[in-house]
């Protein structure tokens, strides 16, 4: 059976859209030479490379304890960006991963003996498992009642660890200082676990900028955007909504299970330590949500500003109130964090940056 | 040689109402059917059975002789379906260039990114967006939009190509611009299914029609048979002398 005759058919032929001959003057379209060329790999280079520098010179501890806090909310605001930022699923349970590696990590490297670069990795592998199995459930979810979910989520997991036995229920573990023995005695281990934290950090950010430069990424952003519309263009959303909810528990759950352990405790009320949750959304609105350097931006400068005012005699109560007018003040006026601002100011640094 | 798409007594209903009863219609290879009706009658919602948005109540949809019968869209487009949308869904926050890059990377070939944009940028020349191809979906003019939505089907390299209204809003130059790149489509070997109320140009440009109303298939044909269908020109066309005024060459 071929097509009827008429006049739609003959005109095809002869008047198909000319294909233009001035592919010369368009743009570059293919990437260029990957993410080892990118700024922005260089930029967390150098970066985590002064991060660990700075402080061992001259074994400076109380800024090491400043730092440690700065990589720990860029951690978390990197990782929660793969979600918020470039899925555009809102998780306000983030922190439980974070918490739940602590536990693991704590429980092998100390209940167990594992090495600590074992057991944090290993901690973060199960994190990751878990957060699989929870993300094929909570993500068929969208919108309000995803970021509901996620509450419900911590929320769970925080009553499960305060009742489960071997976790030591709501008095938490201990970790004893022999545990600190195969790192060469306490102070060498924190030095040791000071740095892997950094490079935890690094893996963040370089991490985000893998996925956002690659096609996997391309996807998140297309969901972010329209998910029906993805799907129709054939993106598979709940295996990739499911992948980057998984992806974005497992660092996240390495650096709880280094930090719980260089603070040589853990209960559940540290661990899923729900505020903290909610300002990981905060560090990101402030940075740019959808940025690398926005999110690490946005997790050290309210990182930093937080620290201010919890030390602060006048101000140790406030800081929460002043973080909800800050977050007020970025989505009233620039609602692209400080790097949507840098954009609009100078546009050209989009190209440089990402 | 057997249709690329055979659609066999599909229904769907929502609730009380019958969106869709008992259709059934085929597809020839390189053919363009063109799909009309009057509002509500159900052309959208037969266009979401066949690229697996809606899933059938009764009914069987077979597209290159593999039953995608209640397949998910994502698995629709793999096999060579693509779509364009009535309203339109730019992914605002992205390039017009990554819009389109998005259809070649999850389409028929599964491109890699850099094949992905080269395929994007070749197919943004074919619709005439290629100067755009840097500026954000979001700033396109409505006829720059239902280009975009075209592109994006396009870089999905099918074999059929579902146009949802593509016509609709724009104006006459806008009209002959977007009938050509039809044509070109065509021209390139892809079989087309599209719904339009321009009747000028859906008679023009189609082989065959299938007229919906209420859920229900009221005609199929040639566009010259369909025009002068009385039950076609009392539901739908309502001129009797429509055909002689539409078709060019009739």
């Amino acid at each position: 059976m071929s097509p009827q005759p008429s006049t739609g058919a003959q005109a095809a032929a002869g008047q198909a859209v000319p294909l233009s001959s001035r592919r010369a003057s368009l743009p570059e379209v293919g990437r260029r030479g990957g993410i080892l060329l990118h700024p922005v790999f260089w930029l967390t280079l150098v970066f985590a490379g002064l991060m660990i520098a700075v402080p061992l010179h001259g074994n400076n501890v109380a800024l090491r304890e400043d730092l440690i806090l700065v990589a720990v909310a860029i951690i978390l605001a990197s990782n929660l960006n793969l979600m918020i930022g470039y899925t555009g699923y809102v998780n306000f349970g983030h922190i439980v991963f974070y918490g739940l590696g602590g536990y693991v990590g704590l429980y092998l490297a100390t209940v167990r003996n594992w090495n600590l670069v074992l057991a944090a990795l290993s901690a973060g592998v199960t994190v990751s498992l878990l957060a699989l199995l929870f993300g094929v459930g909570i993500l068929r979810l969208r919108g309000a009642y995803f970021a509901l979910a996620t509450i419900g989520v911590l929320v769970a997991v925080h009553s499960f660890v305060s009742n489960f036995d071997p976790w030591g229920r709501s008095t938490g573990m201990y970790v004893s200082f022999d545990a600190y023995a195969p790192l060469g005695g306490p102070m060498r281990a924190l030095w040791i676990t000071y740095i892997l934290v950094i490079v935890v950090m690094a893996l963040s950010m370089v991490l985000s900028l893998a996925i956002k430069k690659s096609k996997f990424g391309l996807g998140l952003f297309a969901i972010r955007e329209d998910e029906d519309a993805a799907v129709v263009l054939g993106i598979n959303a709940r295996v990739f909504k499911a992948i980057i909810y998984s992806v974005s528990a497992f660092l996240p759950a390495v650096a709880g299970a280094l930090m719980f352990y260089k603070n040589g405790m853990i209960d559940p009320s540290i661990a899923f330590e729900y505020m903290l949750s909610l300002e990981g959304i905060v560090m990101l609105m402030l940075g740019g949500q959808g940025t690398v350097v926005g999110a690490a931006l946005g997790g050290g400068l309210y990182e930093r500003l937080r620290s201010y005012l919890l030390t602060s005699s006048r101000l140790s109560n406030f800081h929460l109130v002043i973080a909800g007018g800050l977050l007020l003040l970025v989505v009233l006026f620039a609602p692209g964090g400080l790097i949507g601002w840098l954009y609009r100011l100078a546009p050209r640094a989009k190209k440089v940056i990402e | 040689m057997t249709a690329l798409l055979e659609v066999t007594g599909v229904s769907l209903r929502f609730g009380g109402l019958h969106a869709v009863s008992n259709v059934s219609f085929s597809i020839a290879r390189g053919e363009i059917l063109g799909l009309i009706g009057p509002n509500g009658a159900g052309k959208t919602t037969l266009f979401n059975i066949v690229n697996g948005v809606y899933k059938v109540d009764k009914g069987k949809i077979v597209f290159e002789g593999k039953d995608i019968t209640n397949r998910p869209p994502n698995e629709v487009v793999h096999l060579g379906v693509a779509r364009t949308h009535q309203i339109v869904k730019p992914l605002n926050g992205m390039t017009v260039l990554e819009n389109v890059t998005v259809g070649a990377c999850f389409g028929r070939d599964y491109l890699s990114l850099k094949p992905a944009r080269q395929e994007a940028m070749e197919v943004l020349e074919r619709v005439g967006l290629a100067d755009r191809a840097e500026t954000s979906a979001r700033s396109l003019t409505i006829a720059g939009k239902k280009r975009l939505e075209v592109a994006r089907a396009l870089a999905a390299r099918p074999k059929l190509l579902l146009l949802d209204e593509v016509l609709a809003g724009l104006n006459p130059t806008e009209i002959d611009q977007m009938i050509q790149i039809i044509r070109g489509i065509r021209g390139s070997g892809i079989s087309v299914f599209m719904i339009e109320h321009v009747m000028q140009a859906i008679m023009n440009l189609s082989d065959r029609i299938v007229v919906l109303s209420f859920g229900q298939k009221l005609a199929e044909g040639l566009p010259e048979e369909v025009a002068r269908d009385p039950q076609v020109i009392e539901a739908y066309l309502g001129d009797p002398d429509i055909a002689d005024k539409l078709l060019e060459n009739a």
